[in-house]
């Protein structure tokens, strides 16, 4: 059995701890405060509003010890508003938040909600005809040379991985489909095997 | 193969927005000062609650001129009101780039009988519900969000208690019913029964549920996620305090931690007057809000 967090600090958290539940082999904590996080195994970022969820990392001290999170090789998945979260640069704003992820991102890239849609993409190496729900979503603009583009929608990235880094722009916690959360459990136990 | 406007898109931006605080404001300034303090959303308005209640006379839309001023300003959903009935105001605001659409009780309603049929928009609707009935009856036309009606620029916190009690019990009556006591279920409640079917199934509402109308502190705020809100909605309260900025981002961060009380009592300290509350009885009955629509 694995630990593994969601941010709770806002926005779709019972979404994603119901989808790593069902995986069976994976326990969901919610996290609010820095003191939750030691004893996890692996941590989700969820969606919901990226400036919302800086400011309340930014007012208990909770940058640091994230980035420490994810020095310590455990992995993180971030979709829609994580993805911004995890992202070393954001067009149009001077500094990245966690600052982690070599790539650049553009919020709401797609424009505003009504034009949020849903399509069927294929993850390298998770799933082929994924349902993915884009709401405000952003998108990866540019990539470093270590960081392994996942999927593409209409020629744009929209999901990647950088070791034990994995995020998408869309939101596989709003579908039936459990194959990108399952790979990411995958990618928490074989991380817990190589630090035990 | 893209497909923009499904219920999923629709329901998951409100799914976005959990746990967060949606605020009400009047022009560019404000909005920035809610989205600094934290805000998941804010509510492009001319007038707050409050003042449309001591202005009197007939409370429409606002001029499109707002809406877009305060897109302009921040990069966080712009949500805007339309008066009850008034399909033309919503197009309008859906065609403004609204993100989400209030079909408000707070406004004068355009059509006493009928709502907006909101499954042909594009744009997301929210709407007011007492009780469940009210709720399925605005999901059944398409909302893809609920919040409790309240009793709006009041600051009195009675009435959302009063409507978030009765929807989270009529919830629980109804995933504890078996399935040959529905459909008597949903003519008692006037609602539908195919939407009864979803909470017997899943035990919840189908959309999310945020509590509105009457929330004047951070206290507020935590006592409503308590309750089991999904969120709130700060209508007055902030911008009506005596200092803004620290009320907002005071609200915001009781909503998230409501369940530690020494960081309420924390936040709540030296914040200064909340906006001035009315008590309900001294509200003629043809001035309260809530009873605009069913």
């Amino acid at each position: 059995m694995v630990k593994i967090g969601v941010l709770a600090l806002q926005g779709a958290v019972h979404e994603h701890a119901k989808m790593l539940e069902s995986e069976g082999t994976s326990e969901a904590i919610l996290v609010k405060k820095e003191e939750e996080l030691y004893d996890l195994d692996g941590l989700v970022l969820p969606g919901g509003e990226s400036t919302t969820m800086r400011r309340l990392i930014d007012r208990y001290g909770f940058r640091d010890p994230l980035r420490q999170f994810a020095k310590d090789g455990k992995p993180i998945f971030g979709t829609c508003a994580g993805l911004i979260l995890l992202a070393k640069h954001i067009d149009g704003q001077q500094e990245g938040h966690l600052d982690l992820m070599d790539m650049t991102v553009k919020r709401n890239a797609f424009g505003r909600q009504k034009e949020s849609f849903e399509a069927e993409l294929d993850a390298k190496g998770i799933a082929r005809d994924l349902a993915a729900v884009f709401i405000r979503a952003p998108l990866i603009t540019e990539v470093g040379d270590s960081v392994d583009v996942l999927a593409y929608h209409q020629g744009e990235i929209v999901a990647a991985q950088q070791g034990s880094l994995l995020t998408c722009s869309f939101h596989p916690e709003l579908t039936d489909d459990h194959r990108f959360h399952h790979y990411f459990v995958d990618m928490v136990k074989n991380s817990k095997k190589a630090i035990v | 193969m893209a497909d923009t406007g499904t219920d999923r898109v629709k329901r998951g931006m409100a799914e976005m927005q959990k746990g967060g605080v949606i605020m009400d404001v009047v022009n560019a300034e404000q909005a920035k000062i809610a989205e600094e303090a934290g805000a998941v959303a804010v509510m492009a308005l001319e007038r707050v609650p409050s003042d449309i209640r001591e202005a009197g006379g007939v409370a429409r839309m606002a001029d499109p001129d707002i809406l877009e001023e305060v897109i302009g300003a921040v990069s966080i959903p712009v949500m805007a009101k339309a008066r009850i009935g008034h399909i033309v105001e919503a197009r309008v605001l859906e065609a403004f780039g609204a993100d989400y659409i209030d079909e408000s009780e707070v406004l004068t309603p355009a059509d006493e009988v009928y709502h907006i049929d909101k499954n042909t928009f594009t744009a997301p609707f929210v709407c007011g519900a007492r009780d469940l009935g009210e709720a399925l009856r605005r999901i059944g036309e398409g909302a893809s969000m609920i919040r409790t009606k309240g009793e709006p620029g009041t600051g009195n916190i009675v009435e959302a208690v009063r409507h978030m009690r009765m929807v989270q019990a009529q919830v629980k009556k109804v995933a504890g019913m078996s399935r040959d006591e529905l459909m008597t279920e949903a003519k008692n409640l006037g609602a539908p029964y195919e939407l009864l079917v979803s909470i017997q199934e899943t035990g919840k509402l189908p959309v999310v549920n945020f509590a509105a109308g009457g929330i004047a502190t951070p206290a507020d705020a935590a006592l409503m996620m308590s309750l089991g809100s999904d969120g709130v909605f700060v209508g007055s309260g902030v911008f009506k305090s005596e200092d803004p900025q620290q009320f907002a981002r005071a609200i915001v961060e009781a909503t998230t931690h409501y369940e530690d009380y020494e960081l309420i009592g924390r936040l709540s300290k030296g914040l200064g007057t909340a906006m001035t509350g009315i008590e309900i009885a001294n509200i003629p009955e043809p001035e309260r809000m809530q009873d605009r629509s069913q």
